[in-house]
Order: structure tokens, then sequence, then C-alpha cells
């Protein structure tokens, strides 16, 4: 009795989301530091209102990358480094499938928790209610494109100590284009003009990664396995 | 459990990790209702020889055959019907026994709760079966891991230093369900520094010479 592709899929989510969950701290460790970096700017600039406002889509989307490469590094390292990876690779699922697994369910912890918090900073950082939805959509299709980027990465610094700093090295380069399209996006649905633009390139980058990267960062992570 | 009649060929593998060559030049055949004993001092290459021959690890040279075709035409198969235990036990220490196995074994094959715990008895940790692996000791954790192996109902076991970590009576076990396991058709690589006279078809490689 062989498993299909699907249930192994399905059983592979459980496995990640049931392991984040085991570890509640490092869920939130990310969140909080999205929080406090962002909170940051309204008190150091509490005097220019206009300024800030100016400012906080750029400071939304730099807080965004960054938290959201605090946690890519473990990503494929605590199962490498206790063993587990090597019995998901010899699994006979194939690792493409673990890969993206493995992936979503980073997403959905970090990422899509991202995106629900965000509302609570763009308030802090004065972005009107009326641009929420787009500066949501904007970041869920953002965190998902660095997700499948920082896989890449993660899986080719798994063999590397205190990869964290070379991880970003390697992913904050090719994030640059999120960085832009994204802040554009919520820059434009402040100043109330239309924002499908920027959003049509961040959809494009999110697809162009969501296809292309499950097989790069399998490509990485079996040369780190060898 | 049905294996093929040819089994397991390695042929004339050669590996080398940065400047060392590690492995020069090894071959062993492993038939059903066969053991083959890999014994060698330290670093003499016995852990790469299982991952090479489980394909994590692609020679330089030569070939790994299973039933007379390369394993990297065939891998995901191959993979689907071996179960390998490396050094470390492979233990996710926030998931209780059961669950690591449940993720572990649930990606070869549909197993029944009963079924999971049923492999951990047999090892003789079904009391740790709910406990998170992090709070149980090096030799249960090497029962656990046994107990996953048992559960992947594989047609080859590739066991490196199965015994490390086991008291008198885990030895035993340990041999038994290697016994057993050769009996009823299945094939085993085992690495390991002790003597192995389990009374089954088995021969010894010794990659010191």
């Amino acid at each position: 009795m062989s498993v299909g592709a699907l249930a192994a899929f399905k059983l592979m989510m459980r496995r990640e989301l049931c392991l984040s969950f085991r570890r509640p701290e490092q869920l939130l460790q990310p969140l909080v530091f999205f929080l406090i970096v962002t909170m940051l700017f309204p008190l150091g600039l509490s005097l220019q209102l206009s300024l800030l406002r100016d400012m906080a889509p750029g400071v939304l989307w730099v807080a965004a990358l960054l938290s959201s490469l605090l946690s890519l590094d473990g990503l494929f390292k605590s199962d490498a480094d206790d063993g587990t990876l090597e019995q998901l690779a010899l699994s006979g699922q194939g690792l493409t499938l673990i890969v993206v697994a493995k992936t979503l369910a980073h997403w959905l912890v970090s990422g899509a928790a991202l995106v629900v918090v965000s509302p609570l900073v763009g308030t802090a950082l004065g972005i009107p209610g009326s641009a929420f939805a787009t500066m949501m959509l904007s970041l869920a299709l953002g965190t998902l494109t660095l997700s499948w980027l920082g896989a890449i990465g993660a899986g080719l610094t798994v063999g590397v100590k205190r990869a964290n700093v070379l991880l970003s090295l390697i992913v904050l380069p090719l994030a640059m284009p999120l960085l832009i399209f994204g802040a554009a996006a919520t820059d434009r649905a402040i100043s109330g003009t239309n924002a499908v633009g920027p959003l049509y390139f961040l959809a494009a980058l999110c697809v162009f990664t969501c296809t292309l990267a499950p097989f790069a960062a399998t490509a990485a992570l079996r040369i780190t396995l060898e | 459990m049905n294996m093929p009649a040819m089994g397991l060929e390695v042929e004339q593998v050669h590996v080398w990790r940065g400047d060392r060559h590690v492995l020069k030049g090894v071959s062993l055949t492993l038939a059903p209702r066969q053991l083959l004993h890999i014994r060698g001092p330290n670093g003499s290459g016995k852990t790469t020889l299982l991952r090479v021959a489980c394909g994590l690890l692609r020679p330089e040279q030569g070939v790994v055959r299973w039933d007379r075709e390369p394993i990297s035409t065939v891998r995901l198969d191959y993979q689907a019907l071996l179960a390998y235990a490396s050094h470390e036990p492979a233990l996710k220490g926030d998931l209780t026994a059961l669950e690591n196995l449940r993720f572990a074994v649930g990606l070869k094959r549909r197993l029944s709760t009963h079924d999971l715990r049923a492999s951990l008895e047999q090892t003789g940790v079904a009391a740790c079966a709910d406990l998170p692996v992090r709070v149980l000791s090096a030799g249960q954790r090497r029962r656990v891991a046994m107990a996953r192996v048992l559960a992947m109902g594989a047609a080859l076991w590739l066991l490196d230093e199965p015994f490390t970590n086991l008291d008198t009576a885990g030895v035993e076990l340990m041999s038994a369900l290697l016994r057993s396991h050769v009996e009823g058709g299945g094939a085993a690589l085992v690495v390991a520094h002790q003597t192995l006279d389990l009374g089954v078809d088995s021969r010894c490689l010794d990659l010191a010479s």
C-alpha cells in the first residue's frame, strides 16, 4: 500500500504545522520583531506625521522583509541537524514534494501571520483604512515570493553554521523587486490612485517563484545533502 | 515483502570527499535472505558506503543496482522499499515517539495508529509512545528508531551501528529482529563493530582491507 502524493503532501503539512505549534515562541519572534521595528518609526518621528505617512510603505515593507528572513534559516536546518531530512529524502516521495510542503507551511505560520497583523502596524504608521486591502494583498504576494526565494537560500546554506547573515546576503538582493513593487502598491493605495500595476508585477513574481523555486530549492538541498 | 532475486549490487564504487579518497572501488552484492556485515576502523567509509547504497550520495565512479536497474533510474521506487537507520536516531525532539513514527512511516505506507504502537511494543518502548522524544534516553531513542524501521516493512534494511547505546537486552532484541527480518526474506546491510552471530546467511565486508 504505497502512499499517494496528495496524502504525503497533507501529512507533511501536518508535520510542519505540528512542529511549529510545539514551539510557539519561535512562531511569535518574527511577528514581534515586525511590530517593534515598525513601532520604532512613529516614536522617532512623532512630530512629523506627514513625513511618517510618506515613509510608511517603505518602512512597512523593509520590516516585513527583514522579519520574514529571521525564521527562514531554520527551514531545512533543524531537519538537517537531527537527521530527519535524510529520512524525508529517502521517503520515496521525491524531495520536491517535501520542499513544497515545508515552504508553504512555513509561509502559513510566518508570512500569512504577518499579513494578519499588518493592519495594526498600518494604523500605527498612519496608513488610512481604505488602503489596508491593497496593503495586505501586496504583503501576501510578497511574503509568499520571499518564502520561495528563502527556500532556495535555505537549501544552499543548510550545511553552513550561523547561516543567517549569509542567507540574508543571498536573498535580499533577489527580494529588491518585491520591495519596489510592494511599497509602490501600498503608496498608491494610500494616495488613492490605481494600485493595480504594481500588484500585477507582484503577482507575476509570485507565480514565477512558485513554479520555478521548488525545483531550484530541491537541487540546492540535494547538493548539500551529499 | 517481495524482493527480487538479484537484490542489491554495488559495483566498483569510488567516492572522494574533498581530497580524501574514501571509497576505493568497493563492490558488494546482497540477495534476499542475506545479511552483509560491514566493518572497518573509524573513518574507513562505512557510513559513506551506506549513504551510497541508499542513493543519498552519488558516487563519482561505479554504479549501484537494484534488481539489475541502476538506482539512479528507479530512485523513488527503490527508496520507497528500503529502510535506512542513520547513526543518529533522526527523531524530532518536540514530537512524541508515536508522532515521529506516524510522520516518517506515513510517507511510505498507510499504517494505523494501532500498527505503529505495535512496532513500538516490539522494540520495548510502548510506554514511551506518547512522550516527547526529547525526554527519552539515548537507548530509548535508538529503540524508537528501530521501531520506525520495523513499521516501514521494508525489504532492505540499511543500518548504521544499530547496537549503539543499547543495553544487553536491547542488543539481543536487535539481533532477534535482524534474524527474523532476514529469515522472512529480507536483506540487511549492517555497519557494526561487534561480531554478528545471528545464525543466518551472513558475510562480512572489511573496508580496512
